[in-house]
């Protein structure tokens, strides 16, 4: 457990310059400076590594990396996506509290294979504490001499800078992140073209997660097949979890990829007293919701999960016991959804809408039969006709707890109420955390 | 309009993006007026930040106008920004939020008689291993009870 990006995490002074360094920390920055990689030798190491992109749609970061046009003339960026935001997800702010460097050298070794002199931090507006710990960092960093120009009398020069969002869940999106970045509102681009072509400014640039950047380094370090091997065929390497919702011990896990789903309920303390498991939503609240005994088939890595017929998304487990009302928990991610729609395109801006009316007037009692199926199609209809994720995000869960779940969802039509016996969740106690 | 600190403040973030491309730093600028006006913008704040910028001032208003955290209308001097989302919920935000609306005989949305804390209804903040949780200024206060809301709503006094 905690190998790779969480790997000071218990250490003193876990941010802190001088125990990143201590735990060999910039080694890899190092080598680059002193001539001793390439960007195709690094490019290759991440492609044996079989680290996929963290932030949700996986994809794989070597290849990634591969498609920037490193030798086009003028300037190119990096950009990291910290606006960490799915329900369900808080890794990366504990990546960026505890482990600031690790983003900060990965950041610097992209901008070096993809001759990319300038990097961009999109830090959440929300998460001052983790940007005050990512600032003193690279205060930190330029000290060292390991960020600015012409580092360490070399020709590769590598500038850092965090920038602020102020609440936007939509600007986890990469193409309406680089908006932002501009300065706009943060809606979604057509693609193509690609950040790869067209990004920031309208120059090249790359895009990763976190939790991406923050793994380059040690796959470097320790060598592409030393981290594919931490995980599974697929999915190399280890993930960070955020385990939240009806567990004992909610906490995030860096846990190498197809670890037991069972085994990360047992981390998170297990379930409380007398409970059962009910369902479980594995990547965040865009992904499909299973049922507990899916669920607990599964093991927590690419394939598993989606053979189970859901996706690794964020890494987010939300558990669910036997007390939760499935009509009242879809309200809330229908609500979300509604909110944090940009507007842009009529399916997502009108349908969000109807979706969480439709789910209220069930939850206020004035449910309809028909409801469930015009729910559907309204979902139906937005699924794919939207520039970006957002609007399948939306229609995902509606049909997932529908269908897994129907029958509490008739019920409570029927009788105007729900069929779950709900517990007050006891908030007059200390946490037992 | 702009006070001399908060111009400083914002050449900082100008200083961070490329020549000609002050309009990058609108959000912070905004974010740093707004804490200048007690937690909230208006026209002339706007338009402040459009002109120091040098910026249309309906772009100015369009990303004022998207964002979360831009405040349109005064807001107590604290403003209890509380999660509502799955995460939180499950573990009690809804009854915790109920408890605080009784305790200051204010609902979300509005300003305590005093003045002193406005409460907000937020979606998922990205603290879920701590929900329920809120945010008040900086601050993220986690795996709240009523007996730790009493404590911080008694330490805002």
């Amino acid at each position: 457990m905690n190998e790779v990006c969480f790997k000071n995490i218990d250490k003193e002074n876990p941010s802190s310059f001088s125990t990143y360094e201590a735990h060999g920390g910039y080694k890899v920055w190092r080598k680059i400076l002193n001539g001793e990689m390439t960007p195709d030798e690094i490019i290759t190491e991440l492609k044996t590594s079989g680290l996929r992109g963290r932030g949700g749609a996986g994809f794989p970061t070597g290849l990634k990396w591969s498609f920037m046009p490193r030798n086009q003339e003028g300037q190119k960026y990096v950009v990291c996506n910290s606006d960490e935001g799915e329900p369900g997800t808080c890794h990366d702010r504990d990546i960026l509290r505890y482990n600031p460097h690790s983003v900060i050298e990965g950041m610097a070794i992209a901008g070096f294979v993809m001759n990319a002199s300038v990097g961009y931090n999109y830090i959440r507006g929300e998460f001052m504490e983790p940007y005050y710990r990512f600032e003193e960092a690279l205060q930190a960093a330029y000290e060292a001499g390991l960020l600015g120009k012409n580092l360490k009398a070399s020709s590769v020069s590598f500038d850092l800078y965090t920038h602020l969002g102020a609440g936007a869940y939509i600007c986890g999106e990469e193409t309406a992140l680089l908006e932002s970045l501009e300065g706009k509102k943060g809606q979604p681009r057509f693609k193509p073209p690609f950040p790869a072509n067209v990004g920031l400014y309208g120059k090249p640039t790359t895009i990763n997660n976190t939790e991406t950047f923050a793994s380059v380094p040690e796959i470097l370090s320790k060598g592409g097949q030393w981290f594919a091997d931490l995980g599974v065929e697929n999915s190399g390497g280890t993930k960070c979890f955020s385990v939240t919702g009806n567990v004992k011990k909610p906490a995030n896990f860096e846990v190498p990829m197809g670890t037991p789903f069972s085994k990360l309920l047992e981390l998170a303390g297990g379930l409380k007293e007398g409970r059962k498991l009910k369902a479980v939503i594995p990547g965040g609240s865009s992904t499909p919701i299973l049922t507990a005994d899916t669920a607990m088939q599964m093991t927590m890595d690419y394939d598993s999960i989606a053979n189970a017929g859901s996706m690794l998304g964020a890494g987010s487990v939300i558990v669910m016991d036997d007390t939760t009302c499935m009509v009242k928990t879809l309200t809330r991610l229908a609500h979300f959804y509604y909110d944090e729609s940009c507007g842009q395109c009529t399916p997502c801006r009108e349908g969000t809408g109807w979706l969480y009316r439709m789910l209220q007037r069930i939850l206020d009692g004035n449910g309809k039969r028909e409801d469930l199926d015009l729910l559907l199609s309204v979902g139906e209809k937005i699924m794919g006709n939207t520039i970006c994720a957002l609007g399948d995000a939306a229609a995902t869960p509606v049909e997932s707890f529908i269908n897994h779940f129907r029958e509490e969802f008739e019920y409570y039509i029927e009788h105007g109420k729900s069929m779950v016996e709900t517990k007050p969740n006891l908030i007059e106690e200390e946490a037992s955390v | 309009m702009i006070s001399e600190q908060a111009k400083k403040e914002i050449d900082l973030w100008v200083s961070k993006y490329p020549e000609g491309r002050a309009s990058s730093a609108v959000m912070q600028a905004l974010t740093i007026v707004q804490k200048e006006n007690d937690g909230s913008l208006n026209g002339d704040l706007m338009q402040a930040v459009a002109d120091y910028l040098d910026m249309p001032a309906i772009s100015v208003q369009e990303v004022a106008t998207f964002y979360e955290n831009y405040n349109h209308k005064p807001v107590g001097k604290h403003v209890i920004r509380f999660c509502h989302n799955i995460s939180c919920m499950l573990n009690g935000s809804d009854e915790l939020i109920s408890y605080l609306e009784d305790k200051l005989e204010v609902k979300t949305g509005q300003i305590s008689k005093d003045g002193l804390v406005s409460v907000k209804k937020v979606e998922c903040l990205g603290a879920c291993v701590g929900g329920p949780m809120c945010q008040i200024g900086d601050q993220y206060h986690e795996h709240l009870t009523t007996n730790k809301l009493d404590k911080i709503l008694e330490d805002l006094k």
